[in-house]
C-alpha cells in the first residue's frame, strides 16, 4: 500500500522550479511544471551527483546544475543519448496540496 | 494516433542519402504524419554513398557502411520497397507506376533519384569491364576485377576518379589515371596543390596520363585497351569512368515538371508541383546542382520541416568543402579559388614538408581555401569563410592558421591521422580518439553535434571542436556534413540569437513566453540553454521594465553564488579595485570561522573566494558579510566580475597615473551591470602593465600622457591579446569609452558569447567607428548603460539576507523522518 506523506503546498514550489525535501536517506527534489505538474526525485544526478534541484526546470525535465545531463522528471532517466537513472518518487495534488510517497528500491530505467 | 488508413501518404522515390535522411528527420519531427513508402532500385537498404571509396581500399566492409537496416524500416512502419523502380509519375490521379504495372497513391511525393555517372559516348563503352563508380554493384564489380585482371585504367582525374583508382592500385592493380586537362581535381585544387597531389599519388605508383583524350576503347568480348587522340594505346582489363555525374531527372521530366539541369526546385525544397518535393543531387535549386553530402543534408532538413508542416525554415545553398579520402593525402579545398581581380591571395609554401596553403581574400572575407599536407585549419577557415567574418585584423597571421593566432587553447598535437586510439581529444570530458571513432561508426553519425551528444567531446569548453571535426572527417573519409550557415540558438528553435534579439526589439516582446509563441517554439517553455539567453536579451533591452525570470537564471545567478561539485557554493565579497582592509579581512576571517568554511582562497582576479558554503547558510554569511560593509562580489555573474590593478603612481616608483583609483571608479560605476558573458577589467599604472590588462576584456594601460583603452582579450580556454581600441588624456573619458564600449557589447553579444568573441564576428573597425569615432554615438551608448545601471545595482546579498527576497529558496520545503 502507498504510504502518503503530506510535504507542503503547490505555492511552495515555484512555477518551472523546484524545492527540496530532506529525509534520513538523502534529500529529494520536487519539481513543479509550468502546467502545475509535480514531480520528486532523488536529489543527485546519475552521472557525477549533482543536485538536481537545482537546475533549470523546462516543459517536463530538469537539466542537471554540473554538467549539463537532462533528466526526465516523471521516470528519472537521463534523456538519450545520456544515459543513467535516478529514483523517482509518486506524488499527487490533492487541493493544492502536495504529497510524496517515498520510495526505497533502488532506480530502474521505466519502459 | 491516426491509423494508416486515414493519414496522407507520402511516397519517396529514391533509397538514398537525401530521401532517407529527410524521412528520418520527418519522423523526428513529426512521427505519425504520414504512411510512408519509400522506392529503391538497389537491392539494399539505405547506405553511405561517400564511403564506397573505402570499401574498394578495402578499409570498410559493406556491412560497414549500411545506414538503415531493413529492420529500421519495419520498425518505423514504413513500407520499403527494394528493387522495384518507378516508371512513371501520373500528377493526375496522384499515383506512382512501378515497371511492373502496380500503381500506388500518393499525397505527397519525394523525389531523391540522385545522379548517374556520365558515360563518355566512346566507341566500345558497351563492352564488359567498362563500368561507372556509383554503386556498391559497381565496386563489387571492380573487386572482382582486381582479382582476375591486372590493367586499369581510370578516366577522369577528379575526385571521384582518384578514389577509385586508389582503390584499385590497393586491391593490387596497374592503375593508369587519365585526364583531360593538366591539374588534378581542378575543381578543387589549383595547379600547384594539384602537383603536389599527383608527385604524391606517382610515388604511391599511380601513372598519369595527362592531359590527354580518351578516343575510343578497344576490344571484342571484353575491353582490351584505350586508345588516345594522340594515337597512343594502353591495354586495360577494366575501365572505370568517372568524369563525373549526372542529375538524375528523366522520371519528373516525363512527368512534366521543370526541369534544368535538375528538378527545378524552390527554397521549401518544392518542384512546380507543390505536392511533389525533391531533395539531393538530382535537384537545381537556384541555377545550382550538388553533389556532395553536406548540401543534401541541409536540403533534407527544410524539406522535413516542411513535410512536417513547420515550414518556416527555407534552404538558400550551401558553400561546400571537399575533401579527397585517399587514406595519408591530407587536401582540404572550399569555396571559390579562381583568380579574379577583385580578389588577394595569400600562399604559404613549404615544399620539402610538403605543405600548401592558399587563402582567397575578397573584400576582407575568406572566399576560398586551398590547404595540401597540413589541413588542421580547414575546418576554422572554412567557418570564417561561412560566416563571411571581416578577417583584416589577423590577416597578417591568417595562413597559420587558428593555433598561431593565439586562439588555439590547449590543444597541442594537431595531426588526427597520427594519433593513436588513446589520444585525449576532449581535455574537459576526458574522450580519447578511439571513443569518438568507435561512436561515429556505430551509430553511424555525420555531424560534430551528433558527436558532441553521444560522447561529449567538444561539449564542454570548445577549444576541441576543430580536432573533433578532423576525427569525423578522418572517420567519415572527409566528407562530413557541416554546420549550417546561420546557427540556430538551440534545438527549440531554428531561429539564430540575431533574430530573437531583432525580435525581441523590433516587436517590443517583454516577456519569455511572448518571444517563445511570436518564433513559434518548437517547445512549451524552452530548455537550460535558451531561457536565460532570452531572460538575459529581455533584461538588456528592457532595463527597469522586465521582470528578471529567476527560473530561467543559471543557479549561480539565481542564488548568488557559484556551485560547486559536491553542491556546496563559494562566496566571493566584492572588493573595489582589489583593495581591502583590516577590518574587511578581519570579517571574512570571522565569517570562514563562524560557519566552517574549509577553504579561504585568493582569486585571480584579486578577490577572496570562501569554498564550500552549505546553500541554507548562504543568506548567514551575506548577512555578517554585509554588516561588514561588503557586497556581491559578483563572481558567478553573466556580469562585471572584477577589476584588477596594480598599485600605480600612488606607491610605485614606475607608475604614471592612480591605477589603483581609476580601478575602483571604474568598478563603483560598472558593477551590477548584465553582461552576454562574464567581464573582467584590469588598469595597470604602466606599461611594464602589472595587472597584465592585455589578456582582459578590456585593460586600460597608464601611460605618462594619458590612458590606452585595449579590449576583446582572454586568458582562458583561449589566450588572446587584446585589441588597441583608442587612447585617451582623461580619467572622464576613459570611463565613458569604457562604458560605450560595454553598452555596445550588451546590445549586439550572443548569450555566452565572449567580448572576444563578439570582436571577431562584428569587426574592430565597425566597433571602433561606434565607440570612439563617432562621439555622438558614444554618448548615447553611454547615456543608455548609466540608465540601466540604476535598475542593477542592488546589492542582491542584502536582498536575501535581510529583506527575505527568495527566502524559498534557501529552506527546505519539509523535513521527514521516515520510519
Amino acid at each position: 500500500m502507498t504510504k502518503w506523506i503530506e510535504i507542503g503546498t503547490l505555492n511552495d514550489i515555484p512555477v518551472l522550479g523546484s524545492r527540496v525535501v530532506r529525509t534520513a536517506s538523502g534529500d529529494i527534489a520536487v519539481f513543479r511544471t509550468s502546467d502545475d505538474e509535480v514531480f520528486a526525485l532523488d536529489d543527485r544526478c546519475p552521472h557525477k551527483g549533482g543536485p538536481l534541484s537545482q537546475g533549470i526546470v523546462h516543459n517536463k525535465r530538469v537539466t542537471c546544475p554540473l554538467h549539463n545531463f537532462v533528466i526526465e522528471l516523471k521516470s528519472g532517466t537521463a534523456v538519450a543519448p545520456d544515459e543513467g537513472c535516478t529514483r523517482a518518487h509518486p506524488t499527487k495534488v490533492e487541493n493544492g496540496v502536495v504529497w510524496l510517497s517515498v520510495q526505497t528500491a533502488v532506480a530502474v530505467p521505466a519502459e | 494516433m491516426l491509423n494508416k488508413v486515414n493519414k496522407p501518404k507520402l511516397v519517396v522515390i529514391g533509397n538514398g542519402m537525401a530521401g532517407i535522411r529527410t524521412v528520418e528527420l520527418l519522423l523526428d519531427r513529426a512521427p505519425d504524419l504520414y504512411d510512408i513508402t519509400v522506392f529503391g532500385s538497389e537491392p539494399y537498404g539505405n547506405y553511405n554513398r561517400i564511403l564506397l571509396s573505402p570499401v574498394l581500399a578495402g578499409e570498410k566492409t559493406v556491412d560497414d557502411i549500411m545506414l538503415n537496416t531493413e529492420q529500421w524500416y519495419d520498425d518505423n512502419g514504413i513500407t520499403l520497397r527494394k528493387g522495384e523502380m518507378i516508371e512513371m509519375i501520373d500528377r493526375r490521379t496522384c499515383e506512382v507506376v512501378t515497371r511492373e504495372g502496380a500503381r500506388v497513391p500518393y499525397d505527397r511525393l519525394l523525389i531523391a533519384t540522385g545522379s548517374n555517372p556520365i558515360m563518355l559516348p566512346l566507341p566500345g563503352k558497351d563492352l564488359p569491364g567498362v563500368i561507372g563508380f556509383r554503386d556498391i554493384q559497381d565496386v563489387e564489380h571492380m573487386v572482382q576485377a582486381s582479382t582476375s585482371y591486372k590493367h586499369a585504367v581510370v578516366i577522369g582525374g577528379g575526385l571521384l576518379g582518384l578514389e577509385a583508382a586508389n582503390g584499385l592500385m590497393k586491391r593490387g592493380m596497374n592503375v593508369t589515371v587519365v585526364h583531360l586537362l593538366d591539374t588534378l581535381m581542378e575543381r578543387q585544387l589549383d595547379q600547384v596543390a594539384g602537383g603536389l597531389l599527383r608527385k604524391s599519388l606517382e610515388e604511391r605508383g599511380m601513372v598519369f596520363k595527362m592531359p590527354a583524350q580518351t578516343q575510343a576503347i578497344l576490344g571484342e568480348d571484353r575491353v582490351t585497351g584505350v586508345r588516345f587522340a594522340d594515337g597512343e594505346e594502353l591495354p586495360a582489363d577494366l575501365v572505370v569512368m568517372a568524369v563525373g555525374i549526372r542529375p538524375n531527372f528523366e522520371l519528373a521530366r516525363k512527368a512534366g515538371l521543370h526541369c534544368e539541369r535538375g528538378i527545378v526546385v524552390s527554397d521549401t525544397m518544392q518542384t512546380y508541383d507543390g505536392r511533389i518535393y525533391a531533395v539531393g543531387e538530382c535537384v537545381q535549386h537556384r541555377r545550382q546542382t550538388y553533389g556532395l553530402v553536406a548540401p543534401l543534408f541541409d536540403q533534407a532538413k527544410v524539406c522535413a520541416n516542411h513535410l512536417a508542416m513547420k515550414g518556416f525554415a527555407t534552404y538558400d545553398g550551401s558553400v561546400v568543402s571537399t575533401k579527397l579520402k585517399v587514406t595519408g593525402i591530407d587536401l582540404f579545398s572550399a569555396g571559390d579559388f579562381a583568380p579574379g581581380a577583385d580578389k588577394e591571395e595569400i600562399v604559404m609554401q613549404d615544399a620539402s614538408r610538403g605543405v600548401y596553403k592558399r587563402i582567397i581574400l575578397r573584400d576582407k572575407k575568406i572566399v576560398g581555401a586551398v590547404l595540401y599536407g597540413d589541413t588542421i585549419d580547414g575546418p576554422w577557415y572554412f567557418q570564417h569563410l561561412r560566416d563571411g567574418t571581416d578577417v583584416s585584423h589577423m590577416r597578417e597571421r591568417l595562413v597559420f592558421g587558428a593555433a598561431n593566432l593565439g586562439d588555439g587553447g590547449h590543444s597541442g598535437n594537431n595531426s588526427v591521422a597520427a594519433m593513436s586510439d588513446e589520444t585525449e581529444i576532449c581535455g574537459c570530458n576526458g574522450v580519447c580518439k578511439g571513443t569518438i571513432v568507435k561512436a561515429i561508426s556505430e551509430k553511424k553519425l555525420f555531424t560534430i553535434d551528433d558527436v558532441r551528444a553521444h560522447t561529449k567531446a567538444s561539449s564542454s569548453c570548445g577549444s576541441c571542436t576543430g580536432l573533433v571535426e578532423q576525427v569525423l572527417a578522418f572517420t567519415l573519409g572527409g566528407d562530413y556534413s557541416a554546420a549550417p550557415k546561420v546557427k540556430p540558438m538551440c534545438a527549440c528553435t531554428d531561429h539564430s540569437h540575431d533574430d530573437a534579439r531583432r525580435v525581441i526589439v523590433e516587436n517590443g516582446l517583454k516577456t519569455i513566453p511572448d518571444v517563445m509563441k511570436f518564433m513559434d517554439w518548437k517547445t512549451p517553455n524552452g530548455c537550460h540553454s535558451c531561457r536565460p539567453a532570452l531572460n538575459y536579451y529581455l533584461l538588456a533591452t528592457w532595463p527597469g521594465e522586465y521582470r528578471d525570470d529567476q527560473q530561467s537564471r543559471y543557479i549561480n545567478e539565481r542564488v548568488h553564488a557559484n556551485i560547486q561539485k559536491d553542491g556546496t557554493y563559494s562566496v566571493v565579497p566584492r572588493m573595489w579595485g582589489g583593495v581591502t582592509t583590516p577590518d574587511e579581512l578581519r570579517a571574512i576571517a570571522d565569517v570562514a570561522d563562524k560557519f566552517n568554511i574549509p577553504t579561504v582562497k585568493v582569486t585571480g582576479g584579486q578577490r577572496i573566494d570562501l569554498l564550500g558554503v552549505k546553500k541554507e547558510d548562504l543568506p548567514a554569511v551575506w548577512a555578517d558579510l554585509n554588516a561588514a560593509g561588503m557586497v556581491s562580489g559578483h563572481a558567478y555573474a553573466k556580469g562585471l566580475r572584477t577589476v584588477k590593478t596594480c598599485v600605480g603612481s600612488e606607491w610605485c616608483r614606475f607608475g604614471t597615473q592612480d591605477s589603483t583609483g581609476l580601478g575602483v571608479k571604474l568598478e563603483k560605476f560598472m558593477w551590477g551591470s548584465w553582461t552576454p558573458a562574464k567581464v573582467k577589467l584590469a588598469v595597470s599604472g604602466c606599461p611594464r602593465n602589472c595587472a597584465e590588462a592585455t589578456c582582459k576584456d578590456v585593460g586600460v594601460i597608464c601611460v605618462d600622457s594619458g590612458y590606452e583603452i585595449h579590449f576583446a582579450g582572454a586568458a582562458g580556454l583561449h589566450i588572446k591579446g587584446t585589441e588597441f581600441l583608442t587612447k585617451v588624456a582623461t580619467e572622464e573619458e576613459t570611463l565613458e569609452i569604457i562604458a560605450a564600449l560595454t553598452q555596445l557589447y550588451r546590445e549586439q553579444g550572443w548569450y555566452l558569447e565572449r567580448m572576444y568573441k563578439w570582436c571577431d564576428r562584428i569587426g574592430l573597425d565597425a566597433i571602433r567607428k561606434q565607440v570612439v569615432d563617432d562621439v555622438a554615438n558614444r554618448k548615447a551608448l553611454f547615456s543608455r548603460f548609466a540608465h540601466s545601471q540604476q535598475f542593477s545595482q542592488s546589492d542582491p546579498w542584502a536582498a536575501r539576507a535581510q529583506r527575505g527576497v527568495d527566502r524559498n529558496e534557501f529552506t527546505p520545503l519539509a523535513e521527514l523522518e521516515l520510519a
